[in-house]
């Protein structure tokens, strides 16, 4: 296929691989951020390629995995309304509350919808105007324009029944949590190439330098992601820390300005849970005052729900790239996709369901 | 409330009030039981067979085979509920003669007759009704079947959703071959008859309002004819499957774990279609797990590998017909995938319906 084929050609693949050893000398930790990396990783096995100095750290880049609990919580509680048409995108559908999921809500006779565009919701909430329509707002700043737009639709054609329950993180805090953790393993990071597509690289300059750690914003298929290792680990060996961007053909320094225009109309920063991690103050987006009618969770109620996570999903570490997926006690056994403990199992880019889905018996048969 | 409890039987074939499904997991059924998934084999292995158990029905094959009268038959049923009623490439009728007649040639059955069922709705347009009927029939008569037999009920407004359809369907086996899971071999080569995964993105890009260049259309298409012409070659088929919900990545694991041998496939070597690729890629889906309706794997000794394929390719739904791959010797149920860079994963089956991601 024209512009993806190219990025998954073999020949080349190799040619990287070996670039990579070539130039190793000593043993080095990535971590891509972003769970689409992860899989790419996984399913292509790019990193059977590489070296066995260098390790690849799965990180906290899966907006669904992240997700606390108690959010999911509330989810299930608006959805479960009989005036409601809760709308989310696919991923959420499965990912365990601290009882059940969106998808045995949908059985129970809740009306879950699943759909692509936040945009959809808003036109959903024209035609029904006796129904209150709620979006599940998911996701890295990769996503948050196009709810930003929805909310943004909404109030402008005074589209009252729709509102946002908002789950939005920010990948810059996420990283700095990380590195100024104290047992911290990363010496490079692999940004996420969509995520600088939308915010542009220019907040990873003083992170970089102020850790000492080279970033590289890196794209998704296997030729992009050998080559984001490859330039990291040059910057390692040569002993620089610098933001380069493989990804050149999506991401320009400054990103997308009208999207993060958009992003700041309707949003603003707020400290914000992440589940597995805890709070990580100034991490995510929450509605502006200003579009605060639209918040979901004050509409409904529900601002003040706690709830705890469940200490058996070992997710926390998983996410924090401390444990890899497999080394769960609970991986593939209690845990599994038909019956996920927590939503890295069953994300599509969550890092245990990649390991699940390519790796559980990777032995070569004959 | 029932006093009769899990009590060990030994066989464990008696029948007893007690839900053998693990009801702390599901108290309802959810869609992704019907997915083709591990939940839908999950329930089918859980629920249906211990209900129903005999050894016809434990074959678990697209149809059953079974005597009578001297001769060997072939029985099967489907139900369709697609939506939109109609798609590029075909419609609901088409799909309900097309299923059935194959789900009869996967047991290398040629298809004689077969039932319709129809349960409508109140408020059907009469003309949207004449229209799939007309489908129907002129699917079948390509098919070489008669429907002989069925069945009308119209449900209130709101208790169906527009039109749904079952069909049974009877055939005949004329040869002695085995066409099972069962009777697959170490080094048997694994054959399909064209590009996948364009049923499913055809009715995909028409529910999400994608557009492309140009539709993508269904593959529905009946197989008998086919299957037929590979048996009156002499081939010696080991055994078929089509490629249904849960596409290509279930049917490979069905029959691995029936067989209990390792299959092993390149990933460079199964065809799909640069839209279908495209569409995947956009609404993030495993083309291999997608759905089609007119294609089928065949499992056949390596060295008529490439006589079955000639014979295939010489029908019109088998112009695209390929080698993706063979079967190991390692007495292991899975499937092994060498990715486009040369690496191996596993290809596993999905839980349920392929949920969209993200980003």
């Amino acid at each position: 296929m024209k512009y993806l084929d190219e990025y998954r050609d073999g020949e080349l693949a190799q040619r990287y691989a070996r670039e990579i050893a070539r130039i190793t000398t000593r043993p080095w930790s990535l971590m891509e951020v972003c769970g689409g990396q992860t899989h790419a990783i996984v399913k292509f096995g790019i990193d059977e390629l590489l070296p066995r100095q260098i390790t690849l750290i799965h990180g906290p880049g899966c907006p669904v995995c992240v997700t606390p609990v108690e959010l999911i919580d509330k989810a299930l509680e608006i959805a479960s309304r009989p005036e409601v048409i809760f709308c989310s995108f696919g991923d959420m559908l499965r990912v365990p509350g601290s009882t059940t999921d969106l998808l045995s809500v949908k059985a129970r006779g809740g009306d879950v919808r699943m759909i692509y565009s936040p945009l959809d919701a808003v036109k959903l909430a024209e035609q029904n105007p006796g129904k209150e329509i709620v979006f599940f707002g998911v996701g890295f700043e990769t996503t948050a324009p196009t709810t930003a737009m929805a909310v943004y639709q909404a109030a402008r054609k005074s589209v009252r029944n729709f509102s946002l329950l908002v789950s939005h993180v920010l990948v810059p805090p996420a990283i700095e949590a990380l590195l100024s953790s104290p047992d911290r393993r990363v010496q490079a990071f692999l940004a996420a190439g969509h995520v600088c597509t939308v915010m542009g690289y220019e907040e990873y300059i003083p992170i970089a330098a102020k850790y000492r750690v080279p970033i590289v914003v890196t794209g998704f298929e296997p030729l992009d992601i050998l080559q984001g290792v490859l330039m990291c680990i040059e910057q390692l060996e040569g002993g620089r820390a610098e933001v380069e961007n493989q990804y050149s053909r999506s991401v320009r320094q400054e990103g997308n300005r009208p999207a993060q225009q958009l992003i700041r109309e309707v949003f603003r920063v707020v400290p914000r849970k992440w589940r597995g991690i805890g709070e990580i103050p100034q991490s995510g987006l929450g509605l502006r005052e200003a579009y605060a009618a639209f918040d979901a969770e004050r509409r409904f109620g529900l601002v003040e729900l706690r709830v705890e996570e469940s200490s058996e999903c070992l997710s926390g570490l998983v996410l924090q790239g401390k444990i890899k997926p497999h080394e769960c006690p609970a991986f593939g056994a209690r845990c599994t996709p038909e019956h996920p403990l927590g939503a890295t199992m069953v994300s599509s880019e969550g890092a245990c369901a990649a390991y699940y889905r390519y790796r559980r018996d990777p032995r070569i048969a004959a | 409330m029932t006093e009769i409890q899990d009590q060990p039987t030994g066989g464990g074939r008696q029948f007893t009030p007690v839900c053998p499904f693990p009801i702390q997991d599901y108290p309802q059924v959810l869609l992704a039981h019907g997915g083709g998934g591990k939940l839908m084999h999950q329930l089918i292995g859980k629920m249906f067979l211990p209900a129903f158990r005999n050894p016809l029905l434990e074959s678990q094959h697209d149809a059953s085979v079974f005597q009578a009268g001297g001769q060997r038959l072939a029985f099967t049923t489907d139900s369709y509920v697609v939506r939109p009623l109609f798609f590029p490439g075909g419609d609901l009728g088409s799909l309900a003669v097309h299923g059935t007649v194959n789900d009869l040639a996967m047991a290398g059955a040629r298809p004689l007759y077969l039932s319709a069922a129809f349960i409508i709705e109140e408020g059907l347009p009469m003309e949207t009704l004449w229209k799939i009927v007309s489908s129907m029939q002129q699917a079948a008569q390509q098919a070489r079947v008669e429907i002989i037999t069925g069945d009308t009920k119209v449900v209130d407004k709101g208790k169906g959703d527009s039109l749904f359809i079952n069909t049974a369907g009877i055939g005949v086996l004329e040869h002695s071959l085995t066409i099972a899971p069962q009777s697959v071999q170490p080094g048997d080569a694994i054959l399909v008859n064209g590009d996948l995964g364009r049923h499913g993105m055809a009715i995909m890009a028409v529910r999400e309002g994608l557009e492309f260049e140009s539709a993508i259309e269904s593959d529905s298409a009946p197989l008998a004819e086919a299957v037929l012409q590979l048996l009156r070659a002499g081939i010696e088929i080991h055994c078929l499957r089509d490629v249904t919900r849960g596409g290509l990545t279930s049917v490979l694991n069905e029959i691995a774990e029936a067989a209990n041998l390792a299959l092993l496939v390149e990933e460079k070597l199964i065809p799909v279609r640069e839209d279908v690729h495209a569409a995947c890629e956009i609404l993030g889906l495993d083309p291999f797990q997608v759905a089609c309706e007119g294609r089928f794997a065949a499992f056949v000794p390596d060295r008529e590998a490439e006589r079955a394929l000639e014979i295939m390719r010489r029908h019109p739904s088998g112009i695209g017909a390929c080698r993706i791959g063979k079967v190991s010797n390692q007495r292991s149920a899975k499937v092994l995938i060498k990715s486009t860079i040369g690496a191996q994963r596993i290809l596993d089956m999905s839980s349920g319906e392929q949920l969209p991601r993200i980003c």
